[in-house]
């Protein structure tokens, strides 16, 4: 255990990021489309804050301007008090879509970032391998990319993220096309991940099972343009089992309200003509989730 | 090592392995009887019977076996084929990476490269022969081109399709330019490379045989020769069954030389081996 603490990633005191009425529109005069309007929330530090909105509302963008790629139309995002102007090494994002190199052992892979940077250190090598060990890879630390299964994958991924000690980490529905069981192994593993260094963690997510089981805080978004709907608070202790949080009465409360949410936001773009939110509104009226799931013509 | 010699077992008593040689089979005795069949039917056939016998390409190839002077046309064609092909790929690959990430420098060359692809090699003949001192250098010049173009288009669009997600990692976890380039860029174009290289490699073939057989003999200052030599001059000759043998030797040259490629190739790409 004394041989983990010195490889294991230090927890700043730093990595918060303010979202102040940002809005994002494409396009200009009559075809422009605002994606993004007047959106502000925080990421807490040292926190793990979980995204959750209907599908299609503008949540990659929101990640495309917290990682830097593209600025907002109106409004500021700033880390830790300074403003965001570009991508830097502060924030790693993590996409849907893997960008594992093919060319690079998993274990390589891993280190490019120390490697990039000028520092295979001995420490960076013993980080690799208590990374690769934490996310259950260490028989595959040779293997090359198109060799490992689409979760051990991710699970590489995040592990490659993570070695970079960034003060920030940005995922994009990382899980996003995994089936259920590797879902779940999935989540105990980034919740492991997590825990071991509680850095500021935003993950952003259509799956409400995935968001409550991960989330300290849920920011629960709006239909596109979208912005914030509501924040809750999920106060179940860690470290996470999958065995117990479903048990959990507080989280269950959490989930109830949350898709109770999600559901009035589906119920307004399908009024509004989206057939997308009719799946939703389908599946919530089945669980018994409410009255309000009637015809809206 | 033993696990090794099962696989080649395995491989050589496939059956794939099998089919090839079947196929093999009936091909030379089709050819035996088509080229035979003045004998068996008194006519003989419109272009297979004016081909020689495989069995008597056979036994004037296994005279040629023992003769120096056709060993010498297989070192010199494998020569100017290796010089072309290492001087284009030696030019080809920087020049492909360049013209990939460089959109000042593709668009300065491009064009120029453009009008210049679609000339046939043979076509520069005249024009190498003039250009260069001797007549070895003028082979090698139209050897040369005959893969450059090739090895140039596929490294220019390998690396212009890699995809933009990988740039996106680099950079977001700190990566330099160079290291880029050095670790992205030049791994991720290989396969690329291996590919317009060993399509590279069978135009080389192709190319250096014509030119041989232009530039003839050792008549021009140069020493001449070469498989393609050894063709025309069995034409020129009369022994037909020469010719032929010749033909299958340039076949056996070209097949080995790609075998090679693709090992190396494999070698350089571990990423891309199944399981």
């Amino acid at each position: 255990m004394a041989d983990n603490n010195t490889a294991r990633p230090a927890a700043g005191k730093v990595g918060e990021i303010r979202v102040d009425n940002v809005s994002k529109s494409y396009g200009t005069g009559l075809f422009s489309k605002t994606v993004v309007h007047n959106c502000s929330f925080t990421i807490e530090r040292n926190k793990l804050t979980v995204m959750i909105g209907p599908s299609g509302c503008g949540k990659s963008t929101l990640i495309r301007l917290l990682a830097g790629f593209e600025k907002p139309s109106s409004g500021s995002i700033t880390i830790d008090g300074k403003p965001i102007t570009g991508p830097g090494k502060d924030r790693l994002v993590v996409f849907q879509e893997s960008a594992l190199f093919p060319w690079m052992t998993t274990h390589d892979n891993i280190m490019y970032g120390p490697r990039a940077r000028g520092e295979d250190t001995p420490q960076a090598q013993s980080q690799a391998k208590f990374l690769l060990e934490k996310v259950g890879l260490k028989a595959f630390a040779k293997k090359y990319p198109p060799q490992l299964s689409g979760g051990m994958q991710r699970r590489a991924e995040l592990a490659r993220a993570m070695i970079n000690n960034p003060d920030v980490m940005i995922l994009d529905e990382p899980f996003r096309g995994l089936d259920a069981m590797s879902k779940e192994l999935m989540w105990e593993y980034y919740s492991g991940l997590y825990e071991e260094s509680h850095r500021t963690n935003f993950f952003i997510t259509t799956d409400i099972d995935e968001a409550i089981f991960l989330a300290d805080r849920l920011i629960v978004m709006t239909n596109i343009p979208t912005r914030v709907r509501a924040v809750l608070d999920v106060n179940v202790p860690r470290p996470r089992r999958l065995a117990n949080i479903f048990d959990n009465e507080h989280a269950n409360e959490v989930k109830m309200q949350a898709l109770s949410l999600l559901h009035e936001e589906a119920m307004k773009s399908f009024s509004g003509g989206s057939r997308a939110a009719a799946d939703f509104i389908e599946a919530y009226a089945k669980r018994g989730g409410g009255a309000t799931a009637s015809n809206p013509h | 090592m033993s696990k090794s010699i099962a696989r080649l077992k395995n491989r050589l008593f496939s059956r794939a392995s099998l089919r090839a040689c079947i196929a093999l089979v009936v091909f030379v005795v089709l050819w035996e009887i088509g080229s035979r069949s003045k004998q068996w039917l008194g006519v003989s056939l419109p272009w297979i019977g004016q081909v020689p016998a495989p069995s008597a390409v056979m036994s004037v190839w296994g005279d040629l076996l023992t003769n120096r002077g056709y060993w010498e046309s297989w070192y010199l064609s494998l020569v100017r084929v290796l010089a072309g092909f290492i001087a284009a790929m030696v030019v080809g690959i920087p020049l492909g990476l360049l013209m990939a990430v460089s959109k000042t420098f593709s668009g300065l060359t491009f064009p120029t490269f453009e009008v210049l692809r679609p000339i046939p090699p043979l076509a520069w003949v005249p024009v190498a022969i003039i250009f260069w001192p001797t007549q070895e250098l003028s082979i090698a010049f139209v050897t040369f081109l005959g893969a450059f173009f090739t090895v140039v288009i596929n490294v220019v669009g390998g690396a212009k399709s890699i995809d933009s997600r990988y740039f996106q990692a680099a950079q977001a976890m700190g990566a330099s330019q160079w290291d880029i380039f050095r670790r992205v860029v030049l791994p991720a174009t290989l396969p690329s490379i291996v590919v317009g290289s060993s399509v590279g490699m069978g135009i080389t073939w192709n190319v250096v045989v014509a030119a041989e057989m232009i530039s003839g003999g050792g008549s021009s200052g140069g020493s001449g020769g070469g498989l393609g030599f050894f063709i025309w001059n069995s034409y020129v000759g009369g022994s037909y069954e020469q010719i032929v043998v010749g033909m299958i030797s340039i076949g056996i040259a070209g097949y080995a030389c790609s075998e090679v490629l693709r090992a190396v190739g494999g070698l350089a790409t571990p990423w891309l081996r199944q399981r």
